[in-house]
């Protein structure tokens, strides 16, 4: 990651910000608006960051992955399922069954993306091809379980859909705690300490992809699995040469690669809110792969480049809270469909590749053969 | 190259053995009851026409390929090489043709590939580096460990991958085809660190089908030819014909024989051509010539002077910013391929692979891109495969390519088969008058060299205008009746064959000014 691209990413999330404290500031102090926004943004990019992990790991081994979308969705379903399984039909604990559903996720990840690499590494299917299938797949499945298990007469949970029993809880990080004694008495310091702190108050998903993406570059550039995974999608004849199974390397990324991607999806139904419908990943896979190509392939740039998609919707949600207060001539803001773009004409934008052309693996996408 | 002394009476231990090895691959039995052996600090060519059977012997030596039958010995103890794993655990290191490097690492992430040390979890790169730089001082093998290996030089590649082997303990190593991609400095170069190298107690295994290296730094040769050992010989004992004999199974002209030849009118005329390169810099300034029917204009120079430049302008690959080209009077500056092609010019592209065939397309297909287009090989927009398949029959046999069949993908083929199968292509055309052939024997065998060149004197004595583009100087001296060279982007000196030497030729290349003779 070139320093120019970092710049672009931060001007980009400054004009989405500045937006919004231009035209909020009557309404609320500027430090309020930024630190909620930080908060969102935060959050909101966490299934785009694990999304774009999901890719950086296989593509690194050179296998391409356009099923991150229909990895995510199938989790999401199954996470929630299992959540809401383990909670009414084993009769556990509401702490209990979230745990376990966020493990379910996981594993549906690593399942589907098992199918994957069946299908591009053992039989050599065109990987575009195997990851269509995917997002198809996770379409047409989680439709027809849907359907089938909640709705209708002598479906599973008869025809009511049950509560999920909820969603993970916020983590408190006591920063106010610990730095208010600085403030002494202004009360000005206090309430900006406590707005600061809220951007820090994440949910365990959302904390957890922050720490994962600098855990996947210190394994990605500084461990022998890192050089191996790499040397696999880069030139898998020269690390078959030196005694490297090439075919299992890329196995095992893929299978990594669909545990990130059911993370991700766990984010939608146990994290964010308590509910599954169809579709309800809405693309936000393929934006993942926008934000892992627009971060080089490398965790800490995917993760800033998810930074901005997760910027861009904390504008659509902060231009409804302001909605009554956008001047008129700035009326189109109050459009949401029109704000509502924005993330999908960023993508368009950076994929042009104006801020300079990023480098894919050289082997990304090519079946190895003996 | 200095000839080597006779090697020495004391016969050292035997390192490697192979024995009555047989592999049967589909269609090819590429390896048939091969014996061969390695002694101690020994360098052993293994020579041999493309196909011979050469790499597949070193490829199941480096546990590549499995052997159908025989046995590999190591050391005196039979081994079982499933795995270049085994095969480096045995102390084999092996430095292939296409070099097995990544580019965008590091020359210490290469090296350590495979074999990494780490220090709590963490790649250690700077006991690797220090690794890299003893055994660089050990064996004078000066390389960066924080280089980045895509942004060395070849020979430095080269380097890097002889490194990798050294790093892994290897004291059996094998380099195949090392000196194909090398300028002649770097393969003296090389052949200065494989005597290092034998020094210190490594065996080399050196694959080739040079044969003046073979005779400069072997010890002893084993001749291959269709999967079989024809014979093993000491230098002293053998010459180059005899080697190139063995090699092809007959006699094998070495010089090119040419008779004296009438040149007639003039057939490519080039007037003040000015080149730019991509990146918009100007490589070839002001350049006239003229090629007459009947004669073969050599361009000698060192590479990267404008020739490549020169030939894609002439060909339609490039647009000329300035000067005409006419063939046989006819206009064709800056008219595309298609166009000069039907105009009567053959094109022996430089990159083969890149620029004269359709790797993914069957020879069938490639003898066709020419003229796919038009009858009898297309009817009213319709492939005629029939007339397809029955020109590939016809110019498969006529030019000794050597294929399993018409239908197999042209990059299935040897390097040398590929490159008939373009000089077929080009030269059975109806119409040509002129042939521009870019370095139409790089990294060929004898045999093939040999069946290139007397095609190229075929077509000169029909009467065509052949401009022949070579950084060989031997090619260039055997083949042309007058030579022109080219330095930094213009021609220096056109010369009559017969009126110069080798030397002479050497001075201009390297830039001394002469009047045009």
């Amino acid at each position: 990651m070139d320093w120019k691209r970092f710049g672009f990413i931060a001007l980009i999330i400054i004009v989405l910000f500045g937006t919004v404290v231009m035209i909020g500031q009557v309404k609320q102090p500027p430090v309020l608006i930024i630190t909620s926004m930080l908060a969102t943004t935060i959050a909101v990019a966490t299934p785009l960051t694990l999304g774009a992990l999901s890719g950086v790991f296989c593509e690194r081994a050179g296998v391409v992955n356009i099923g991150i979308e229909g990895m995510m969705l199938t989790s999401a379903f199954f996470g929630w399922l299992g959540a809401i399984y383990m909670f009414h039909v084993f009769g556990m604990g509401i702490g209990i069954s979230i745990t376990l559903g966020v493990f379910f996720a996981i594993l549906t990840g690593a399942l589907m993306a098992l199918l994957h690499a069946v299908l591009s590494i053992t039989f050599k299917v065109d990987q575009i091809i195997g990851g269509t299938v995917i997002n198809i797949l996770a379409v047409g499945l989680t439709g027809f379980l849907n359907r089938q298990l909640f709705f209708g007469a002598g479906s599973v949970f008869g025809g009511s859909v049950p509560n999920s029993p909820g969603v993970l809880p916020t983590i408190h990080i006591p920063l106010r705690e610990i730095f208010t004694p600085l403030c002494g008495t202004s009360t000005a310091c206090l309430v900006n300490l406590t707005a600061i702190n809220r951007v820090f108050d994440q949910k365990p998903i959302a904390i957890g992809a922050i720490l994962l993406v600098f855990f996947s570059h210190y394994i990605l550039f500084n461990t022998r699995w890192g050089l191996r995974t790499r040397a696999v999608g880069e030139h898998p004849k020269a690390a078959d040469t030196v005694g490297i199974n090439v075919a299992q390397m890329r196995y095992l990324n893929v299978l990594i690669g669909g545990m990130f991607a059911g993370l991700a999806g766990a984010y939608f139904t146990i994290e964010s809110v308590p509910s599954f419908e169809p579709l309800l990943t809405n693309g936000r896979g393929f934006i993942s792969l926008a934000a892992m190509i627009f971060g080089n392939w490398t965790p800490i740039g995917a993760w800033a480049a998810s930074l901005v998609f997760g910027a861009s919707q904390a504008l659509l949600i902060n231009m409804q809270i302001f909605r009554d207060v956008i001047p008129p001539q700035w009326s189109f803001l109050q459009e949401s469909y029109i704000v509502g773009l924005t993330p999908y004409i960023l993508t368009m934008f950076i994929l042009t590749g104006i801020i300079g052309k990023t480098t894919p693996p050289a082997a990304d996408g090519v079946p190895y053969e003996k | 190259m200095a000839k080597k002394p006779v090697s020495s009476e004391v016969k050292t231990p035997i390192v490697l053995e192979a024995k009555e090895i047989t592999k049967q691959f589909p269609g090819v039995l590429a390896n048939d009851s091969v014996d061969f052996d390695l002694r101690k600090g020994e360098i052993h060519a293994l020579l041999g026409e493309n196909g011979a059977g050469k790499s597949t012997l070193m490829n199941l030596i480096y546990g590549l390929h499995h052997p159908d039958k025989g046995e590999i010995i190591v050391n005196g103890k039979t081994v079982a090489i499933h795995s270049p794993n085994d095969s480096i655990a045995a102390g084999i290191g092996m430095v292939h043709q296409h070099f097995m490097l990544i580019p965008v690492f590091t020359v210490a992430e290469n090296v350590m590939l495979g074999d990494e040390i780490t220090k709590r979890g963490s790649l250690d790169r700077a006991t690797v580096a220090a690794r890299i730089n003893e055994i660089s001082k050990q064996y004078g093998l000066d390389v960066d460990p924080n280089a980045i290996v895509g942004d060395l030089p070849v020979g430095l590649q080269q380097r890097v991958e002889i490194v990798k082997t050294l790093y892994r303990n290897a004291e059996i190593v094998i380099l195949d085809e090392p000196t194909a991609v090398l300028t002649p400095q770097e393969a003296e170069d090389l052949f200065r660190i494989m005597r290092d190298l034998t020094g210190r107690g490594v065996s080399i295994i050196f694959i080739t089908h040079k044969l003046k290296e073979v005779l400069a730094v072997a010890d002893r040769i084993t001749v291959m030819r269709a999967g079989r050992v024809v014979n093993t010989v000491v230098p002293a004992e053998t010459n180059e014909a005899q080697l190139a004999n063995m090699m092809v199974g007959r006699q094998v002209i070495l010089t090119v024989e040419k008779k004296d030849h009438a040149a007639s009118g003039d057939i490519l005329k080039v007037d003040g051509l000015s080149v730019r390169d991509q990146r918009g810099l100007e490589t070839v300034h002001n350049v006239s010539f003229t090629v007459r029917g009947g004669e073969v204009l050599g361009i000698a120079g060192v590479q990267g002077n404008g020739q490549t430049e020169l030939s894609e302008a002439l060909t339609g690959l490039r647009e000329p910013h300035g000067g005409n080209v006419f063939i046989d009077g006819q206009d064709l500056t800056s008219k595309p391929p298609r166009i000069i092609t039907a105009a009567g010019l053959a094109h022996i592209p430089e990159d083969r692979q890149r620029h004269g065939l359709v790797m993914s397309y069957t020879v069938a297909d490639n003898m066709a891109l020419c003229d796919y287009y038009r009858p009898p090989f297309s009817n009213r927009g319709v492939i005629q495969q029939k007339a397809l398949d029955e020109n590939a029959r016809k110019l498969i046999s006529a030019f000794d390519v050597r294929t399993p069949s018409p239908f197999v993908n042209a990059g299935k083929l040897s390097g040398g088969n590929q490159q008939k199968v373009i000089v077929a292509r080009e030269l059975s055309r109806s119409n040509v008058k002129l042939v521009i052939a870019n370095q139409p024997t790089r990294g060929l065998d004898v045999g093939s060299i040999e069946y290139i060149h007397s095609e190229i004197i075929k077509m000169r004595d029909r009467g065509v205008a052949v401009l022949l583009i070579s950084a060989e100087l031997d090619e260039i001296m055997a083949l042309s009746d007058r030579i022109a060279v080219m330095y930094r982007g213009q021609i220096v000196a056109i010369v009559e064959t017969k009126k110069t030497t080798r030397e002479q030729l050497g001075l201009w290349m390297a830039g001394a000014h002469a009047e045009t003779a």
